[in-house]
């Protein structure tokens, strides 16, 4: 496994030239050229595919995960129980899928519900904010012995593109963001924030002809001095500090970094996604996987309401609302919902019960996530929680219908990207493991 | 005139040659600066006569020269002693030296520095705190743990404190296992309630207690067993007359010594306190729970009866008898020195071996020692092994060279140790807890920020990872080094050098020995006196910068070797 990711092929600095740095940006749009044909040949083969009996095949190539930090309440989003003892103050709307309701929070996004698959029945066994964002990122409840990676690390493990910017971002990335795990840190999500802003360290702080001269006597005198009397093909075979050097040049010098920016689209298009950093983020989300980025994740924190929950969760939703819903248009609109899956969920859920601070608190035993894009069926509820829970905590897989276990719902997005998620990959500590120990619900699939 | 300064043209020109002037007079000894550090006076009070230590590491060196040559490999000569230096800093404190220290160490006769640098460290409280850093990683994990419930800076500094005080290592176990009361008053209380869930009546959790103690104590990860019986034949448990494999039943009455413990709700203010809770679990394939009683997974011919379940637990995994402590606690100090342990992974060691060369040796002076980590460091910093040269001048060198320490093994440093040997790069003198107030606040606000935009590896600290680029993206064009290398006499090291070296010949000398910790080469002496020369001022001083951006960006700043 660690042999493939040290090919020749990475790019060396040997073969930066010296002129590039001094006319980049002449270089860069070269690059440019010649990368974008490679991209859209090889996204081509990717493309949804009829077969003899003229079905599509939506197998996805790509994955969008908005990222809902803090346990957003189901109640207040996904799965209302207006009038009932545990719904609070939220009533439901209807939405584009015949009788079935969401929360008033979010009614752009209900108008555009037929586009999704809607789980209200995950289930887990991980309470804590920082366990609970694990399982979910990973599909792994945490283990001391080993860090599982994400499925995004997952994804661009298993594919292989030409792009000189990361295949991996996460935006207003928090505490948590998606990790390589024991794949590697070269698979760890680039962490980027607001997309209004600069994108961090890119720029060198020297002129053209000081960056230049300072790369010539790195890389003249002092890794070859290094590299005497040490292993051969030191760097290839060992330390990769100049593959990712040569790297982080390129991408200083790629026109694809424009991917991030998210200026570069209309006013209205950016006032349909919201003023707010999430909703600038999944715009640029968009733009990244247009570019051919596999896994670009949004966050949004600040769902943790365990006091005021209302208006906790109704001010997330007033910007996940039009983010989201505006992320879906324009999928649909570049034709890009085929090949890309949404996922749109946090770590938990939320108490049926309100406490004495009009707040709910951590629940992990019947919540919601949105999933779109891909093969995953259009338009469709799959389980519910009931109106009136038990208090018997060790009946509460009776208060779900359709329950789904969180390995298994990375075992379905990971199918939908192609990945033979039941592989077994030789960990660092010499034991081999599955991506996934979960299956396919395949009710949740077209 | 006031136009001007509103404008910003002549403060920043006065301000420069205010501070050049200054700093001319302040720092005017640095690039060779009497000594501020002594190495005799700050000796640390060695418990041993070098004599034994070096008794232990010939007797190691020996039997790592037996694989070695049964290889048929060369070794490597010995390092320089700047780089043996190099690799006690980062081990000891988490980064390379200072230009101060190093001109300190010289003072001392040649073949006194390497002992005389390990005495100072050890009895220098950043080594404490350093080592509390990287144990803690094993003991109390590195997630945030529940809140209120769990003071990580608390526990870390009380296990620093123990460090610093030289108390015996087993009786800090002990201390831990058997700790109760209020996790605030004290801080060992820690070890058991950072695994507190918020949902379960304030009840320890005995999976992740033994799990964490299996690993960190007794360096085996029982864990494995916590669903199912061993089908790997990964872990085997019994005697060696007697062997079996590890079964689900031996973790789970391993779990059972901590069945018992919680920091109740209606007595929350006492603390940590045992009420003996029967430990209740299901067994695979059984269809009902069953009670479980404590029960110690080997040896337990060496428990002591009649005792409180914790403190049993603690007598057994710390008693003589128990060798897996020793190797455990070996295992993991070789890994900082080396940057990789012994045994691999770090907390993997079958119990009745095969045990790699060296194992053995140092466990048993290690218990012999009454379990004194700075003896430990003294016995593996006086082999041959790790003073060695990390390169083979006359031969191929190859991987087996390093799995077999015929050569030092080059190691990738801990984002820690990045943060930290940048910053310290950047400064002439030394940074402690004897700098002024301001410095180590800037330190350590500045290195938190830089290690989280870094990446940290949490409890992977040991598992070899390949530098991303976002990493080389920071340390190239970040805010981090960028302000360490700007043109500012009074406290970055890039500029004083510009100002207070006399000959380009000696600016590039102490950048080198700032940076590297080496002198630099008649090849890069020759190529670098070239790009200084002729340059004055401010073109001097932005070329002294880069060369600084140059030597901080290259792998062997960024490796340890």
């Amino acid at each position: 496994m660690n042999e493939k990711r040290k090919q020749p092929e990475c790019a060396s600095w040997h073969r930066m030239l010296r002129r590039r740095w001094l006319a980049s940006s002449a270089s860069s749009l070269g690059g440019f050229g010649l990368t974008s044909i490679a991209e859209a040949l090889a996204r081509a083969g990717e493309s949804p595919r009829e077969d003899a009996a003229g079905h599509r095949s939506k197998k996805a190539r790509s994955i969008i995960v908005l990222w809902l930090q803090g346990g957003p309440s189901q109640l207040e989003t996904f799965d209302p129980h207006p009038g009932t003892k545990i719904g609070g103050d939220v009533r439901a709307i209807s939405s584009s899928i015949p009788k079935v309701v969401i929360a008033e929070t979010l009614p752009l996004i209900s108008e555009r519900l037929h586009l999704t698959t809607l789980i209200r029945s995950i289930v887990s066994k991980e309470g804590d904010h920082e366990r609970a964002t694990y399982q979910l990122k990973t599909g792994w409840r945490p283990d001391p012995t080993i860090v599982h990676p994400s499925i995004g690390a997952i994804l661009c493990h298993q594919t292989h593109d030409n792009l000189e910017i990361p295949r991996h971002v996460s935006i207003l990335s928090g505490q948590w963001p998606a990790r390589g795990g024991y794949l590697g840190g070269q698979y760890d999500a680039f962490q980027v924030g607001d997309p209004s802003s600069r994108l961090p360290n890119l720029r060198s702080p020297t002129n053209a002809e000081r960056t230049s001269a300072r790369i010539d006597g790195l890389r003249d005198i002092v890794e070859r001095e290094f590299a005497r009397g040490r292993l051969e093909n030191l760097d290839l075979l060992k330390t990769q500090h100049e593959t990712a050097t040569a790297k982080a040049l390129k991408m200083m010098n790629s026109d694809q970094v424009s991917a991030f920016d998210v200026s570069k689209e209309s006013a209205s298009m950016q006032k349909s996604f919201g003023d707010s950093p999430f909703g600038r983020g999944c715009l640029s989300a968009v733009r990244l996987i247009e570019r051919g980025v596999r896994c670009v994740e949004v966050e949004l924190s600040g769902w943790d309401s365990h006091v005021n929950n209302h208006e906790i969760q109704s001010a997330r939703c007033a910007h996940l609302d039009s983010a989201l819903s505006a992320l879906l248009d324009e999928l649909q609109r570049r034709e890009l919902l085929d090949t890309t899956l949404v996922v749109c969920g946090g770590e938990f859920g939320r108490t049926p019960n309100i406490n004495a601070a009009a707040g709910r608190d951590h629940w992990q035993h019947g919540f919601s996530i949105l999933l779109a894009g891909g093969p995953l069926r259009r338009g469709y509820v799959h389980g519910a929680t009931s109106s009136s829970p038990t208090e018997d905590s060790s009946k509460r897989l009776d208060d779900v219908s359709n329950p789904v276990i969180v390995q298994d719902l990375h075992a379905t997005l990971l199918d939908s990207l192609s990945i033979d998620y039941s592989q077994e990959q030789i960990t660092p500590i010499r034991r081999p493991l599955a991506f996934c120990q979960g299956s396919v619900v395949r009710e949740l699939l077209s | 005139m006031f136009e001007r300064i509103r404008k910003g043209r002549w403060p920043k020109r006065f301000l420069l040659a205010g501070c050049a002037a200054i700093a001319g007079l302040f720092f005017r000894s640095k690039l060779a600066p009497e000594p501020r550090l002594s190495l005799v006076e700050t000796k640390a009070p060695s418990p041993r006569p070098s004599a034994e230590y070096e008794l232990i590491s010939d007797t190691v060196d020996r039997q790592l020269q037996l694989r070695i040559d049964a290889q048929g490999l060369a070794t490597a000569p010995p390092a320089d002693w700047r780089q043996v230096c190099r690799r006690l800093s980062l081990a000891l404190v988490g980064n390379s030296l200072s230009l101060e220290e190093l001109r300190s160490i010289e003072k001392v006769a040649p073949e006194e520095r390497i002992e005389g640098w390990t005495n100072y460290l050890l009895a220098d409280t950043r080594w404490s705190h350093y080592f509390a850093e990287r144990f803690s990683r094993a003991i109390v994990g590195t997630n945030q743990g529940p809140f209120l419930l769990f003071r990580r800076r608390k526990f870390q500094l009380w296990l620093a404190d123990e460090f610093y005080r030289g108390v015996p290592y087993d009786q800090i176990v002990r201390k831990m296992l058997t700790a109760t009361g209020l996790w605030t008053e004290h801080p060992e209380v820690n070890f058991m309630t950072s695994t507190i869930e918020n949902d379960n009546g304030g009840r320890v959790d005995p999976i992740l207690l033994a799990g964490r103690t299996s690993r960190a104590f007794l360096g085996m990860r029982l864990d494995c067993l916590q669903c199912h019986d061993d089908l790997l034949g990964n872990i085997d448990l019994g005697s060696k007359d007697e062997p079996r494999g590890g079964r689900q039943i031996d973790f789970q009455q391993l779990a059972a010594y901590f069945g018992g413990s919680r920091v109740s709700g209606k007595n929350a203010l006492a603390g940590l306190r045992d009420d003996h809770r029967l430990y209740r679990v299901q067994l695979l394939g059984d269809v009902q729970e069953t009670t479980l009683s404590p029960k110690v997974p080997f040896l337990g011919s060496i428990v002591i009866p009649n005792v409180a379940p914790r403190e049993q637990l603690a007598t057994w995994i710390t008693h003589p008898e128990n060798k897996a402590f020793a190797r455990a606690t070996v295992n993991r100090v070789w890994a900082i020195l080396f940057g990789l342990p012994l045994m691999d992974p770090v907390d993997d060691i079958p119990i009745d071996g095969p045990f790699p060369p060296a194992l053995e040796t140092l466990s048993e002076a290690f218990a012999e020692s009454g379990y004194q980590l700075s003896s430990l460091v003294r016995m593996i910093v006086a082999t041959q092994a790790f003073r060695r040269d990390s390169r083979l001048l006359e031969q191929p060198l190859t991987a087996e060279h390093e799995a077999s320490w015929a050569v030092f093994p080059l190691t990738q440093l801990r984002p820690d140790q990045v943060a930290g040997s940048l910053h310290q790069a950047c400064r002439l003198e030394r940074i402690d807890d004897r700098s002024s107030i301001f410095a180590q606040l800037e330190r350590f606000v500045s290195l938190n920020d830089f290690i989280k935009e870094y990446g940290d590896r949490g409890e992977d600290e040991f598992i070899s990872q390949n530098v991303t680029v976002p990493q080389r993206l920071l340390v190239m064009n970040g805010k981090f080094l960028r302000e360490r290398i700007d043109e500012n006499p009074v406290i970055n090291a890039s500029s004083q050098i510009a100002l207070l070296a006399t000959s380009d010949h000696q600016a590039i000398e102490a950048t080198y020995l700032s940076t590297l910790n080496r002198l630099p080469t008649a090849s890069e002496f020759d190529a670098f006196e070239a790009t200084l020369k002729g340059k004055k001022n401010a073109a001097r001083s932005k070329a002294i910068g880069d060369l600084f951006w140059i030597l901080l960006n290259s792998t062997e700043f960024l490796w340890n070797h």
